[in-house]
């Protein structure tokens, strides 16, 4: 079975300007220790998703279910709710800073977390696992530093608090939202080495939220790709990057320059993200796609490609291999005539 | 321990106007401190050391890419040369004139040939202010244009960088991230300025947006042949639009080198450590690669390390590193396009994970008790889980 399911989850907010649909029909499953990457861009419904699941979106439309180990958490009453959050799913965010509470220290914060589920520990006990959970994130001279209030920790450093917080009852989900954008690279290299050596020690499952395709190819085993609200793919790490089947993840890794090689000019997808306030039937990615055929207009199905059921994708392009290639050769001479003449931004 | 600034002798070469045409911009030595609220029972007056000591040439016509983590000292660079902030010391000089002193007054023609495009779009538009008049702002400051001859103009310019002249009376919130860059261009363009500086363009923008702007970008040089200085933390984005790049670290340039040659052959350490680890969007080539983990944060820029301000974190220091500021010079048989401030650069092929620090611990960044710098590098994660609940194995703890 596996550690978290989620069922065609939906969501939708009331708005002044009226239902911004936010989500719209997610489906997906982790396993225990797996670490699962969600990617997309901003308004793709990545975020909600999972704070939807962690009952966090309060006064929004919620459909579908969210299984946890079994229990479904869409329809949990509060207190249950308060005992899985923090306890059995752990959470970090973007901002360290707005995280953490200015005026206690950063060991009392740890402290309160582990006394507010274990009621059994003393506080000694608890300051000295939370010591040791300093340790482990590698803050330097933890004995000490536990003392320290949050604004005597740097950027990098806060974010690893956040990081032993919400390891410090061992959660079988661990949930990070963008847990390095705010970062500099060699912070999140330190970072992200630290999520996946804790992943290592105590066994958690990881949902990693980015919009960084580096961060995704560097350490996740599966991929999600979600845009306007939907799944559009779902593949393992290397699948993705070399046999990916969805336009907008075709379009998504041409607008990145690239590491190496030849400096070619970039292909951006052209127009902008759709408005979830009335989104149109069909394929989200529909307007903005070089593929794209009259039967975008209804959704497609999240449905293998070339008969492999851990890679999926919702687009009427062929799944098989031979056919696709075909489409993609033609379109490709048709963009090459339209590129020959005048260029549009 | 901070000096004066002004105490500091910066030895200025006599260039003067030799540059010749091929050279738009030219910083000398430029230092910029800013004083902060000293602590300790006198209170003596300490210095930011936010810029301190950079040189650099940009070619007319050329993108130079800055790049640096933040409080490298970046951004303060760009704003001491777009002359928004006096510098302590040094000089800047642009299209063959020195604009280190020029009274406000004599600036304001010069404004006009040296632009900046900011990173938060929104911050830096009027939210009550229509487009159209944003764009037209220059016109009215420097009085070129006014009524119908205006909003002809701005409206070229809209349709210059793709945005549909007709939205001329919107207000910026009923426009995209990308196309609010786009409005910041476009003001940025109103009189064909020579230089215009870039300072995390594309930050805030989603990849596909990013893409967008950045080609837009190339398309405005390559037509009106403009020079960027282009400022970013992005390496990826910051090769692919330089033809050279510097790299900062704690306010003094580490490496400058054609954008290639950065990526192919870094001589400064920190240039390794900050390349290995940009997350590579690529499977095969991220599992290949060893990523070099610096330790701890980079120091205050306060009281900056002594030497070379990379030591403490440093895998090669040595005890010269402690003791001496290495000159950015070319290093092992590099040409002048490539200097590095370094005394232990790395040759090709070298690793930095086989190196280890020769100088003492107390010079070196605090690390967790233990190794610092082969695999676990900097992360200091240990296994004694000693306190802590037992690693939970399959599915159910």
């Amino acid at each position: 079975m596996a550690l978290l399911e989620v069922e065609d989850l939906k969501v939708s907010f009331n708005t002044a300007d009226g239902v911004v649909q936010a989500v719209r029909g997610v489906s997906y499953h982790i396993d225990a220790g797996q670490t699962l990457g969600i990617v997309g861009e901003s308004g793709s419904g990545k975020s909600v998703s999972t704070q939807t699941i962690m009952g966090l979106t309060r006064g929004a439309r919620i459909s579908g279910r969210a299984l946890f180990e079994g229990r479904d958490l869409l329809t949990a009453s509060p207190d249950q709710m308060r005992a899985v959050r923090g306890s059995q799913i752990g959470m970090i965010f973007q901002d360290p800073l707005s995280s953490l509470h200015p005026y206690y220290k950063v060991g009392w914060q740890i402290v309160e977390m582990i006394r507010l589920h274990d009621h059994e520990i003393s506080k000694d006990k608890a300051m000295e696992r939370a010591v040791e959970l300093l340790r482990l994130v590698g803050i330097p001279q933890p004995d000490r530093r536990v003392n320290d209030y949050p604004h005597q920790f740097s950027g990098g450093m806060r974010q690893r608090a956040m990081i032993a917080m919400a390891m410090a009852l061992n959660p079988a989900l661990l949930i990070a939202d963008e847990p390095t954008t705010a970062l500099d690279v060699t912070v999140q290299a330190q970072v992200l080495r630290v999520i996946s050596r804790m992943q290592e020690i105590f066994g958690t499952a990881v949902i990693l939220i980015t919009h960084d395709l580096g961060v995704i190819a560097e350490v996740v085993d599966e991929v999600l790709v979600m845009y306007g609200g939907k799944v559009m793919e779902r593949a393992d790490r290397r699948t993705l990057f070399y046999a990916s089947h969805h336009p907008y993840t075709e379009g998504l890794l041409q607008s990145m320059p690239a590491y190496g090689g030849e400096r070619e000019r970039l292909r951006p997808i052209a127009g902008q993200p759709p408005s979830l306030l009335s989104p149109p039937p069909g394929c989200p990615f529909a307007p903005r796609c070089i593929y794209v055929m009259d039967r975008c207009k209804t959704m497609p199905a999240l449905d293998p490609v070339d008969g492999d059921p851990g890679h999926l994708s919702a687009c009427w392009l062929p799944h098989t291999q031979a056919d696709r290639e075909a489409v993609r050769r033609r379109v490709a001479h048709v963009e090459l005539a339209r590129s020959a003449g005048p260029a549009g931004a | 321990m901070a000096s004066a600034p002004m105490s500091e002798a910066n030895p200025v070469p006599a260039t003067a106007a030799a540059d010749g045409d091929d050279v738009l911009l030219r910083v000398e030595n430029v230092v910029k401190y800013f004083p902060v609220k000293g602590t300790g029972p006198f209170r003596e007056k300490e210095y930011v050391h936010a810029v301190d000591g950079v040189s650099l040439t940009v070619p007319r016509g050329q993108t130079f890419g800055v790049v640096g983590e933040t409080g490298c000292g970046k951004s303060t660079l760009a704003r001491c040369i777009a002359r928004l902030h006096d510098v302590t010391s040094g000089r800047i000089v642009f299209d063959g004139q020195d604009i280190t002193k020029l009274s406000q007054r004599r600036m304001r023609p010069l404004r006009q040939e040296i632009q900046m495009i900011f990173q938060d779009p929104i911050g830096s538009l009027n939210p009550r202010r229509r487009v159209g008049s944003i764009i037209g702002d220059p016109f009215a400051i420097h009085n070129l244009a006014s009524g119908a001859e205006r909003k002809r103009r701005v409206q070229e310019l809209m349709e210059r960088v793709g945005l549909n002249p007709e939205h001329y009376n919107r207000f910026p919130a009923e426009f995209s991230g990308g196309q609010r860059q786009r409005i910041g261009v476009a003001r940025a363009l109103a009189f064909r300025p020579k230089l215009i500086i870039c300072d995390e363009p594309v930050s805030a923008l989603d990849v596909s947006i990013q893409a967008q702007v950045i080609n837009l970008l190339a398309d405005l040089q390559a037509d009106l042949g403009l020079t960027y200085v282009f400022i970013a933390h992005d390496l990826s984005v910051v090769r692919h639009v330089s033809n050279s790049i510097a790299v900062m670290y704690l306010g003094k340039v580490t490496e400058i080198a054609p954008a290639e040659q950065l990526f192919t052959a870094p001589r400064h350490p920190y240039t390794g450590a900050l390349l290995s680890a940009v997350p590579v969007p690529d499977p095969d080539l991220s599992d290949q690669r060893q990523q070099i983990i610096l330790a701890g944060d980079v120091p205050s820029p306060i009281a900056p390390p002594s030497g070379c301000r990379f030591h403490p974190r440093c895998p090669k220091a040595a005890p010269v590193c402690v003791a001496e500021d290495p000159p950015l010079e070319p290093r092992l048989g590099d040409g002048p396009e490539h200097p590095a401030a370094c005394h232990l650069p790395m040759a090709e092929g070298e690793k930095l994970s086989d190196f280890r620090p020769s100088i003492s611990a107390e010079e070196r960044v605090l690390a967790v008790e233990g190794s610092l710098l082969p695999d676990d590098a900097g992360t200091g994660v240990t296994d004694s889980a000693g306190a802590l609940p037992a690693r939970r194995e399959g599915g159910q703890p």
